[in-house]
């Protein structure tokens, strides 16, 4: 038999579900990539553009990486990823030293300019990437180094 | 669930700046208690903005954004009165949308 408490819950939760398809299309099925665990647990650049199904990286000036040269605090660095070519289809944000690389994945739609900002954490100075994974295939990156002076991960 | 997230939308030369400040702990599952016990990890996976219902922005974020994600970026097209919608879901399978108009 369900409690109240039951039942409240379960009403609340199908009226959060019925919010949710109201707002976007049902994430897990409509949309075109699920959520890439491999890509977020992938510990080298040359697994992690494996996981996403990408080619090696090129540097470029065309991709810029902002952020602070010194972090006074490690947990909460901010750090954008911006570039002005056109036909980009994600941008990654990507912290070398950290125990998983990759932070974050952005697509980018015809809609949105290909200009991110965001804040990481990093848990040791270390190089951040900025990563554009263009429509044409190129994945062009650039990098700029953070020195962090207290580190973000609690350890 | 969690507390509202902040929106603030500007519209300037037919481009709105978006900026989110969202309530979420993003622990990376690598710290432990005081007990010694490892905290598990609990963080925003799966970020979606919309501009009047119609998805312009996805994003897929690991642990190591920081807590309470705060996240920039700059829609086309917007104009004063759009709607802008953020919703977010995370590893537990929480979720939470808010909207905010564009001024």
């Amino acid at each position: 038999m369900q409690t109240r408490r039951e039942m409240l819950s379960r009403s609340a939760q199908v009226a959060g579900m019925l919010a949710a398809l109201g707002l976007l299309p049902n994430m897990a099925q409509a949309q075109a990539t699920p959520y890439n665990t491999a890509a977020f647990e992938a510990k080298t650049m040359a697994d992690l553009m494996k996981a996403l199904g990408a080619g090696a990286p090129v540097e470029s000036k065309d991709v810029t990486i902002t952020g602070p040269d010194i972090a006074e605090n490690g947990a909460v660095v901010p750090v954008g990823a911006s570039t002005a070519l056109p036909g980009v289809k994600r941008l990654l944000l990507m912290v070398e030293k950290n125990p998983a690389m990759l932070s974050a994945i952005f697509d980018i739609s015809d809609a949105v300019e290909a200009n991110i900002a965001t804040r990481v954490k990093m848990g040791q100075s270390s190089n951040v990437f900025a990563v554009a994974m263009m429509s044409d295939g190129k994945v062009l990156y650039a990098a700029k180094e953070i020195k962090v002076t207290l580190g973000g991960c609690g350890g | 669930m969690a507390d509202p997230m902040r929106i603030r939308a500007q519209a300037a030369d037919g481009k709105a700046t978006v900026r989110v400040l969202m309530a979420h702990e993003m622990e990376t599952g690598q710290r432990k208690d005081a007990a010694g016990a490892v905290i598990p990890a609990w963080y925003i996976q799966e970020v979606t903005a919309q501009l009047n219902g119609k998805t312009v922005l996805t994003a897929q974020w690991g642990p190591s954004v920081a807590k309470n994600p705060f996240l920039q970026f700059n829609v086309k097209g917007a104009k004063a009165g759009d709607k802008i919608g953020i919703s977010w879901v995370d590893n537990k399978g929480d979720k939470r949308s808010d909207e905010a108009v564009v001024t």
